[in-house]
């Protein structure tokens, strides 16, 4: 039997997960996925790829068409209602009631989940979110940003284990979207496993421990946010020339190299991964051939190259 | 079984019904009371007795359920309805609660309101006309039964439509018109032979049958028949409903 607080289970176990939707439409193609407890994982891909999907199964909103699912070891089919018990959903959409107040939406959330009212927890939530002051006010008053923080106040209100944000920060201002990141960092301090899918790729570059890349319903990619940043992260050398080139001399033909159109600037690209021994050579030779540079920069690519880079292989 | 679920639902929706009471209560009261007046006060004085029972008193049984039914169906289909339309719905699918849990939260509480608002008419309905229960535990029974009933009724309804229009179509072409011919305002013996033979085929017949049995102790169905086909309606619903979460039908795709 697994038991709580193993850190070698994993938190959300997926296995040979598929969905095929009644029209006919394959939404998820043979998902595996392992979600270690305590992590902030973070679920990338272009719209459509099967992200909400993905999450909606998990959390019992969409039946799967085959495969198997355990949530804190509990398959989620089976021994759904331990299962749910352990996960709070904050979906993408902003769909809050309109006539309760924020107390009472956020103190049912905590009854439907199965737990006994608990007033100071609710207090706690509502003033980590900064809902104090409108916990007496009817939702529908509530601006966007609002709603949005009573949706997060819903899922925390029972106190889960797992946290699944879909596109928690989807049109919030900056503030609401610091606020946010602070909360989730807080809460992974206190051991909650946490699956976010985002549009923001710095805010997975900034926040996750590991990412992963889900295209056309397939997970292509699963891996530690330092290890794919430089695994597939490549580095780029940029040498603003004194004197234009034509072309690129025949003793740098086989190097990675490139020339701007107007010839003042040469391009080196390189792997992360690669000493820095290819710049040095690179650096040596063009002083051997007496072409001089004024200036030299070098870029790495962002999480961001890397993702539109694998999604659109 | 999550006792704090069901208990949660059931009073999300009873607030919903404090919230709305000029709906919940207040118009049908109003509208039944408009009733009494024309039908059994101003018209009734000119009409005989039906089976000895003064025409004001008899249509008191066919209006209570008239209420009943209409408020049971709208209140438990918009109960569900709603958290389906807005979205919020996925709270409660992504919750531990089985089936039997969301249908008790929710049909438990659009009876509760029956009740409630079955009980308020028949106190209104002293103001007009004076009436007597003969079997006041079959009386509270019945009401208890048809309020359960068509609770279920009304969340199959709920969960089916994918409109509003939808929701008002059952209760107004379908159910009105059959607790009208269903002999809230005659007594079946009334009709001709062929309308009394197609009169049986509608449930509501039963209902307000025995539910005039229970004040009057007179009846046009042997009030067992009455019972046995409520609870076979009620039965139908529960199955309707399992088979509805089972598939997940309109609610899990």
């Amino acid at each position: 039997m697994p038991t709580w607080g193993n850190s070698v289970q994993p938190d959300i176990s997926v296995r040979n997960l598929n969905k095929v939707y009644a029209g006919g439409f394959q939404a998820l193609n043979n998902i595996n996925l392992d979600i270690r407890r305590g992590e902030i994982f973070a679920l990338l891909g272009p719209n459509g790829a099967g992200k909400t999907t993905l999450i909606s199964i998990i959390c019992g909103i969409v039946n799967a068409s085959s495969g198997t699912v355990l949530a804190a070891g509990h398959d989620i089919v089976r021994d759904y209602r331990a299962a749910r018990a352990t996960i709070g959903l904050v979906p993408q959409e902003l769909n809050t009631d309109a006539f309760e107040t924020v107390w009472d939406a956020v103190s049912f959330s905590r009854g439907l989940f199965g737990k006994a009212a608990n007033p100071a927890h609710i207090e706690k939530v509502l003033k980590d979110l900064s809902l104090w002051d409108k916990r007496n006010n009817r939702i529908m008053s509530l601006s966007g940003g609002m709603k949005r923080r009573v949706m997060i106040a819903k899922a925390l209100s029972h106190e889960p284990r797992i946290l699944f944000l879909d596109e928690p920060t989807a049109g919030v201002d900056v503030e609401l979207r610091r606020d946010m990141w602070d909360m989730v960092r807080g809460l992974r301090a206190n051991g909650v496993t946490i699956i976010l899918t985002t549009h923001y790729i710095e805010e997975a570059e900034e926040m996750a421990d590991r990412i992963g890349v889900i295209r056309q319903g397939e997970i292509i990619l699963v891996e530690g946010k330092e290890q794919l940043m430089a695994k597939l992260g490549k580095k780029e050398l940029r040498l603003l020339l004194q004197q234009p080139l034509s072309n690129i001399p025949n003793e740098l033909a086989e190097e990675p190299i490139e020339l701007s159109d107007d010839g003042f600037e040469l391009v080196y690209t390189f792997d992360s991964q690669q000493t820095q021994a290819g710049v040095a050579r690179l650096l040596r030779q063009l002083g051997e051939l007496g072409i001089d540079y004024r200036d030299l920069q070098t870029r790495e690519s962002s999480l961001e190259d890397i993702f539109v880079g694998l999604v659109h292989e | 079984m999550n006792l704090y679920g069901v208990k949660a639902i059931y009073r999300f929706e009873m607030a919903r019904m404090w919230r709305t009471l000029m709906q919940s209560i207040a118009s049908p009261v109003i509208s039944t009371s408009l009733y009494f007046v024309v039908f059994g006060s101003a018209i009734g004085s000119r009409m005989g007795d039906i089976d000895g029972i003064s025409y004001g008193a008899f249509i008191i049984p066919g209006l209570v359920m008239l209420s009943l039914l209409m408020q049971s169906i709208s209140n438990a289909s918009f109960g569900i309805y709603m958290p389906k339309f807005s979205g919020t719905i996925y709270e409660v699918l992504s919750a531990p609660v089985s089936y039997v849990e969301v249908v008790l939260g929710y049909v438990g509480a659009a009876a509760t309101k029956s009740v409630i608002l079955g009980t308020i008419i028949l106190l209104t309905a002293r103001i007009f006309v004076d009436y007597t229960v003969l079997h006041p535990v079959w009386m509270v029974s019945f009401l208890v039964l048809t309020s359960i009933t068509f609770s279920l009724f009304g969340f199959i309804i709920g969960v089916w439509a994918d409109g509003f229009e939808k929701l008002q179509i059952v209760p107004l072409m379908i159910v009105t018109p059959l607790v009208f011919l269903g002999g809230t305002f005659y007594s079946i013996d009334m009709l001709p032979e062929i309308w009394q033979t197609i009169t049986l085929f509608n449930p509501v017949v039963y209902l307000i049958s025995g539910f005039r049995w229970a004040f009057y102790g007179v009846s046009d169905i042997h009030v067992g028949i009455s019972v046995a086909m409520t609870l076979l309606f009620m039965l139908g619903c529960m199955i309707a409903i399992w088979w509805i979460f089972k598939t997940g039908y309109r609610l899990r795709s």
